[in-house]
């Protein structure tokens, strides 16, 4: 009788998986970085990892379609003669043209007015279709002042000056040669098929003294009536919004390392930075510390998907929040109606992030002219607003049940987590405890 | 010639005497007295005015100016000029650095020297400059001229686009992808006329040295990464 040693299963390694040996290999053929676009895809203490408590005994509801619970905003009250006013607390997040296309812009821009709230421009100036159809519009500052002009300065409804975006602290953008079009290039002023690599600083300031006067230019040119946003990406956000104050802002917006990109290094995205859950307790206190929470608002944006993000965004203490790729999957990014061709493309829909080769075949992140018309505007933009309205509707159903007539009333107290990294980050109790860990700092 | 002093009213009664001013009135030349280094004096001015700042001035003097003529009678700090459109800014003594920074038009003179980082991502503005810049000057500089009548410093032009750079002294060294042209006929064409356009007379042309992009870096090759 012949004994046969039992077989293990083979076993993979939970270090060298199917995707860092895949990427291993794809790095010893081309010799060079990935790069793709969207925000990290790791998985991240996130807002999941949070619940909201509900109303019981010691505090009542309100009644679900009986009693009000107001969702408007106010942004830039601190020195702005106009400040902004929205509908909802959730706003669309600077993407540029190019690496949008022009239709896509224009939904957004569409989806956004038809919500009552604010869209933004992006890395390439403003264009006359998005100006159109933005009844808000926030136009960007940023490093590259690519298409900056005071004209664009003036006819915008409020001015991000840009330090950094969660995909990327201290990293600039990057458009390949593929988008860039004839009119791309003629608005950024550079050759046509370059690859475009942003800088990732402001050539005419460095540091937070430098900004203030900046922000004094900015204002004297528009006349101190723009409300002046200053956006930072996830690193040390109690120092850097305390900065931002310091500097002038009327408006802080953080992003977390969940913030999309249109393109930049897979390494950058997935190992700088820190997760948006991680940025909202120590932006408030900042706010706290200096007497100006509700002064100087706060934009929270960095992986936001539902109501309940917003909810509890709003919670932790944001004024509003902002999104980028929700909106773009809302007017048809990774739609699997086009699986075929996203197929073709050696991915699937719900993966496809090399954004930057413009070959998107839902006609967003592309400046091809063909596949740039599958996207219609005003369909997407209702789509947007469709979504905008969801989320609100959401974010007011849980804001109803914690016993709130306004989103903006929701607390830390409302809230407990799931994990302890949840708790810790968020400076919350883990669930059905008095333990919030790490609450010896900020 | 109505005279804002600085002194007595705030930088928004002059930023905002300036940008109101409208066609047709006869109003078309201040004077700025008491400057004393204040950031942001006359920004944003979009009229066919003639400015002069009598002193020395902070951050960002004419930032993003439209049709002004503004003369700065003293030295300017960082950013003189940056983004502007058109018109023509002129400092009688020396600027700091980011002079002329991302301008997309216009004129920027600058009779003494000039700091760090000149003409950083010019966009079409025309820069010249009667004494020395400093290092990193025309960093990703993508459109106009800058005219240097003495010496730049470490690492001109570096990752250069489709700028062009006249030295006429030394170059202590070229940045990333940025290398010396040939002087050709049109070059020395548009050389004479910024020369003119910026007063300078007594200059030959073929004094200078044209620098600009080697090309190399506008689509990212691996084999190139040792450029950075």
């Amino acid at each position: 009788m012949s004994y046969r040693t039992p077989p293990t299963t083979p076993r993979k390694s939970a270090t060298f998986d199917d995707y860092t040996l895949s990427e291993i290999r794809r790095a010893a053929a081309t010799g060079i970085y990935d790069i793709r676009g969207g925000g990290a895809k790791r998985r991240l203490p996130h807002f999941d990892d949070l619940l909201f408590l509900g109303a019981s005994m010691s505090r009542y509801p309100l009644e679900g379609y009986r009693e009000k619970c107001a969702t408007n905003v106010v942004l830039g009250t601190r020195h702005a003669k106009t400040p902004i006013e929205l509908k909802i607390p959730i706003t669309i997040a600077g993407m540029s043209f190019g690496s949008l296309s022009a239709n896509a812009k224009e939904a957004l821009g569409r989806g956004a007015t038809l919500s009552g709230t604010s869209t933004t421009t992006g890395d390439g100036g403003m264009t006359n279709e998005e100006r159109q159809h933005s009844q808000l519009l926030v136009y960007q500052y940023l490093p590259s002042r690519y298409g900056m002009n005071p004209d664009d300065l003036r006819r915008a409804d409020a001015i991000e000056v840009v330090v950094g975006q969660g995909a990327k602290p201290g990293g600039g953008g990057m458009l390949l040669g593929q988008k860039i079009s004839d009119r791309v290039a003629e608005m950024r002023t550079l050759p046509k098929g370059i690859d475009q690599r942003s800088a990732c600083r402001h050539p005419d300031w460095t540091g937070p003294d430098d900004l203030e006067i900046k922000i004094l230019e900015l204002r004297e040119i528009t006349g101190w009536e723009k409300p002046i946003y200053v956006k930072i990406g996830s690193s040390r956000p109690y120092y850097d919004v305390a900065l931002a104050v310091k500097a002038g802002a009327d408006v802080v917006v953080v992003d977390g390392m969940q913030g999309g990109t249109a393109a930049t290094q897979e390494v950058f995205i997935e190992h700088v930075g820190i997760p948006t859950l991680g940025c909202i307790r120590p932006a408030v206190k900042a706010l706290q510390d200096l007497g100006l929470h509700r002064k100087v608002q706060l934009i929270v944006s960095g992986g936001i998907r539902s109501g309940a993000d917003v909810a509890k965004a709003l919670a932790l203490g944001a004024d509003a929040v902002s999104i980028g790729t929700a909106a773009l999957v809302a007017i048809g990014d990774n739609d699997p109606q086009y699986e075929a061709e996203y197929q073709q493309l050696g991915t699937t829909a719900g993966a496809y992030d090399d954004w930057h080769e413009g070959r998107d075949p839902a006609g967003i992140t592309t400046q091809d002219p063909v596949l740039s018309q599958r996207l219609d505007p005003a369909r997407a933009g209702r789509l947007l607003a469709n979504y905008l309205k969801v989320m609100t509707l959401e974010a007011q159903t849980i804001a109803r049940a914690c016993g709130h007539n306004h989103v903006h009333n929701l607390e830390p107290e409302d809230l407990c987590a799931l994990t302890i990294e949840a708790a810790a980050m968020a400076h919350v109790p883990l669930a059905g405890t008095t333990w919030i860990p790490g609450t010896g700092g900020c | 010639m109505p005279t804002l002093d600085l002194a007595l009213s705030s930088l928004r009664d002059l930023n905002g005497a300036l940008q109101t001013h409208t066609d047709g009135s006869n109003d078309t030349a201040f004077e700025v007295l008491n400057p004393r280094g204040q950031h942001a004096v006359a920004v944003g001015v979009n009229a066919p005015v003639t400015i002069d700042v009598r002193g020395s001035v902070g951050y960002y003097c004419g930032g993003m100016n439209q049709q002004a003529r503004i003369t700065v009678h003293g030295s300017a700090g960082p950013g003189v000029g940056e983004n502007m459109m058109s018109g023509t800014v002129t400092v009688r003594g020396d600027a700091s650095q980011y002079a002329g920074a991302t301008g997309r038009g216009g004129l920027l003179v600058i009779d003494g020297n000039a700091s760090s980082r000149c003409g950083i991502s010019m966009k079409g503005i025309d820069i010249v400059v009667r004494g020395n810049v400093g290092h990193m000057s025309a960093f990703m500089a993508q459109a106009g001229n800058l005219v240097v009548l003495g010496n730049a410093g470490e690492a001109l032009g570096d990752s250069i686009y489709e700028a062009r750079l006249f030295v006429r002294g030394d170059v202590t060294s070229l940045g990333a992808d940025c290398i010396e042209k040939d002087m050709r006929p049109e070059h020395h064409e548009a050389l004479a006329r910024l020369l003119d356009d910026a007063g300078i007379t007594g200059v030959a042309t073929t004094e200078f040295r044209r620098y600009g992009s080697a090309r190399r870096l506008y689509t990212f090759n691996i084999d190139n990464a040792d450029a950075y």
